[in-house]
């Protein structure tokens, strides 16, 4: 469904966070991008929505290209493309209902969209969303009144509301704490499945990402050094792709981590 | 316990019904005033304003269409500057000008210190407090001119009034924004000060001044800068500068001298932001 | 206070005097040029009206109190101009303005060059006094309250403009990636990302703008544009400076109300 072939990206400053990459997502896959920092995810994930011009390569976006689109042709593209972001990005000073319609953006005209008439379809659809993510009676706070767990909450669902094939999602919990980060990683991968959404999740988190995925890509310095199942990442693989590590203690974190994880989730899920 | 029991639903609440309308399909951003009563009060008067203020201008139209000819010639002069017929002119004008700004605004930097000083209530003592507000409240109220205007009648015509207009409306800028920011100092500097017993001058040496001295020399900068525009105008009613060789030129519809002296103001005008910008990132 | 620095770290010590030196520089150079400013101005002024300045000022206060109550009801209508002055032409600016600020903000020009003819604009008309406006205005338009409100829109626009520009390039830029990604039109992000965030800062620069704008509306009659500059000039031509205190009084009640005001809404909005 998306694939990228030869895509790479220099900066301005001449740093080359791309070296070409070739990488095909298929419909409904969720794979997570791993990397130190600075190995260019960011840069990959943005170079897709074009948030970032590729400097040479091709994207592809089922079977269309949309590496040189502009216009509406780029927003049509985008319209298909969600994003999640690490700091949320919600319009701190708009209501939570504004944030999750304001990712229908592109299917109301301006005049629409500027005076709040959204189609009523729209509404119940935010409605929805809301309840699955559990914010159904905070659609009238703003959005610097929520918490940041709440924040990433309305972020995805405003994602959602595109309807899109693919999501993007930036480090979505990279500003949480543990168990909130599991809940919204775990949300993330419901809502994909139960869409037949296609996503790549950039994240620092082995662990979590290896729980969660169905495919774990490796980047470094800008480069592709891994592409497989989660269950295949070995120490050896996490050296090759992070550098020299004594990878054990992650191993045994692993192990230990999934019981309590589970604990908690089921805690979480007594709460209404 | 709940009100199903009792047999009589309560009204739901806003919220409740708010969710419920969501839940359809219906929703509507919350109005940024809840009261409904208000918010007729509130648009009716701007309605009634709108009218009312309407009604008091009365444009004269035909003088406005004589007057386009002259708009339009102004605009063009623009393009045609004339600096040189009365070049003279203009050159002693600036020149004085900008000796009046930089003056006026030394002495008024120099005795604004002491008045907001005076005008910070966490410092000052109460009368004190009271006659620097009253200085600052005066100065800041009438506009240049009108104070150019009675200095002119009691120092006669000349730069001198100019100077003292200038210097007087940079008092009362520069001593509110200092107390604000006097007053706007962290507690624990002026405490920890204090506390070592030092005199009154040794405090504000110690404690005050090092926290407010990057923007008095920013503040400084920028009312440099308004000095020189205000310069420009207090000529008209005679306390020198260029502002009397500008109104002369409107006067008699002299517009491409007029554009040559705006021109002018508007590039010194950039260069003094360029400049202060600079100074300012030097400073800090 | 860099001495005690010297005494106490002497790796500076190299360094210290030599800012010293720079320091003392700079003021000596100031107070020169201070003195030859001063000189200048002193040269142009004819020092013998100084002698009975003091006796001048005082006969000035003298006849300004008390004030001549018996006009005030006549400066009412002159008054309510002055405010109408005030607010229309505010209003007119921040109309012109807020179209300008997008156009020279960097983060949301169309084009460099638009940008450029917007920064022009702006500092054109913020290096010119609304008094002098006026004076070009009542040449082209005629004298009145109509000149008064162009001219105060003429000198905001600068002022609503330039503030109102900064305020958009210091935005988060997030929430528009976010926004600009889900494909929205380039019209619909700045309604839903940019201009939430800028609220604020405009509702506060208005009223500030409207805040001064009265005081310079009571000057404008000084030029024949309008307000209750006009009742004061005839009162200063006339000599009559007991009416001239009574608006004076007027103005300076007017401008400690309306600066209440803006003091509230920006309160409010903050
Ligand atoms: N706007 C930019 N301008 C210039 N260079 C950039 C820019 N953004 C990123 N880079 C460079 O590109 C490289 C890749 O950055 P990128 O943000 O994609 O890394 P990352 O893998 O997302 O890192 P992290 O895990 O820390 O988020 C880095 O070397 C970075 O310095
Ligand atoms: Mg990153």
């Amino acid at each position: 469904m998306l694939k990228l072939t030869g895509l790479s990206k220099r900066y301005d400053t001449g740093d080359l966070a791309l070296n070409d990459i070739n990488l095909t997502v298929p419909a409904g896959q969720v794979m997570a991008l791993i990397g130190p920092s600075g190995a260019g995810k960011s840069t990959l994930i943005r170079c897709v929505n074009r948030l970032v011009e590729p400097s040479t390569g091709s994207i592809e976006l089922d079977g269309q290209d949309i590496t040189r689109a502009r216009g509406a042709r780029l927003r049509q593209a985008r319209r298909q493309i969600g994003m999640i972001f690490q700091n949320y990005a919600l319009v701190e000073r708009l209501s939570v209902m504004e944030n999750v319609l304001s990712g229908r953006l592109a299917y109301v005209g301006f005049w629409r969209s500027f005076l709040r008439q959204f189609p009523s379809s729209d509404i119940q659809q935010a409605f929805n969303l809301l309840e699955r993510v559990g914010l159904q009676t905070m659609f009238d706070k703003r959005g610097d009144a929520l918490s940041g767990g709440q924040k990433q909450r309305v972020g995805i669902a405003r994602a959602l509301m595109q309807n899109p094939k693919l999501l993007l999602v930036d480090e979505p919990t990279a500003s949480l704490d543990p168990k909130t980060s599991r809940q919204i990683m775990r949300l993330i991968c419901e809502l994909c499945r139960e869409q037949q959404l296609a996503a790549i999740i950039n994240i620092h988190d082995v662990v979590l990402a290896q729980q969660f995925v169905d495919r774990v890509v490796g980047l470094r310095g800008g480069e592709l050094v891994f592409d497989g199942d989660p269950k295949d990442l070995s120490p050896e693989i996490l050296t090759s792709i992070y550098g020299e590590e004594d990878w054990s203690v992650a191993d045994d974190n692993h192990e230990e981590a999934d019981a309590p994880a589970t604990a908690s989730v089921d805690i979480a899920g007594a709460h209404p | 316990m709940s009100a199903a029991d009792t047999g009589n639903e309560p009204l739901p609440s806003l919220e409740q019904q708010r969710i419920a309308q969501a839940r359809e399909g219906r929703w509507r951003p919350l109005p940024l005033i809840r009261s409904r009563h208000w918010r007729w009060i509130i648009n009716l008067s701007v309605l009634l304003y709108v009218v009312l203020a309407w009604l008091s201008v009365d444009v004269n139209w035909s003088r406005v269409a004589q007057g386009m000819e002259r708009g339009q010639a102004f605009v063009a002069s623009f393009l045609q500057p004339d600096f040189t017929s009365r070049g003279g002119e203009i050159l002693t004008g600036l020149w004085e000008s900008l000796t009046m700004t930089f003056t006026a605004t030394v002495i008024g930097v120099a005795l604004a210190i002491p008045v907001g000083l005076g005008a910070a209530r966490n410092i000052a003592p109460l009368p004190v407090y009271f006659v620097c507000r009253g200085i600052i409240a005066v100065s800041r109220t009438f506009q240049e001119i009108i104070i150019a205007i009675l200095f002119v009648t009691m120092f006669g015509f000349g730069p001198l009034a100019g100077v003292i207009t200038l210097a007087f409306a940079t008092i009362g800028f520069m001593a509110k924004l200092l107390a604000e920011d006097i007053e706007d100092t962290q507690k624990e500097p002026l405490e920890a000060i204090r506390a070592t017993g030092g005199g009154w001058l040794q405090w504000i040496n110690y404690a005050v001044q090092p926290q407010v001295m990057p923007r008095l020399i920013g503040l400084s900068l920028y009312r440099l800068d308004i000095n020189f525009r205000e310069s420009a105008v207090i000529g008209i009613v005679g306390a020198g500068g260029i502002g009397a060789t500008l109104n002369t030129s409107i006067n008699r519809y002299d517009y491409d001298t007029s554009a040559a002296i705006l021109l002018l103001i508007i590039v010194i005008v950039l260069m003094s932001e360029y400049l202060s910008g600079y100074v300012r990132k030097w400073t800090q | 206070m860099p001495v005690k620095h010297v005494n106490n770290v002497p790796v500076w010590q190299r360094r210290e005097p030599l800012k010293q030196y720079a320091i003392w520089a700079g003021w000596m150079l100031g107070g020169m040029l201070f003195l030859l400013c001063w000189k200048v101005i002193s040269d142009n002024t004819i020092w013998e009206f100084m002698n009975d300045a003091g006796t001048q000022a005082g006969s000035l206060i003298g006849r300004m109190i008390p004030p001549d109550w018996s006009i005030t009801g006549s400066l009412m209508l002159p008054l309510w101009d002055t405010i109408n002055i005030a607010t229309v032409g505010t209003a007119l600016g921040i109309l012109i303005a807020f179209p300008l600020a997008f156009l020279a903000a960097r983060n949301t020009t169309p084009h460099p060059a638009l940008r450029a003819v917007a920064l022009a604009i702006i500092v054109s008309s913020r290096s010119i006094n609304a008094l002098i406006w006026a004076m070009l205005l009542v040449t082209i338009v005629g004298p009145g309250i109509f000149a008064g409100m162009l001219a105060i829109a003429l000198r905001s626009i600068g002022f609503v403009g330039k503030l109102l520009y900064e305020a958009i390039e210091e935005i988060h830029p997030t929430p528009v990636e976010a926004l600009s990604s889900t494909g929205a039109a380039r019209t619909q992000v700045l309604a839903y990302a940019v201009w939430p965030q800028i609220m604020p800062a405009f509702a506060g620069i208005s009223v500030y703008r409207w805040d001064i704008n009265i005081r310079e509306a009571t000057t404008l009659g000084l030029v024949g544009a309008g307000g209750i500059g006009l009742q004061m000039n005839a009162a200063i031509n006339n000599l009559a400076w007991a009416q001239v205190a009574t608006v004076f009084v007027l103005i300076f009640a007017t401008v400690i109300v309306s600066e209440w005001v803006s003091a509230k809404v920006r309160h409010a909005v903050i």
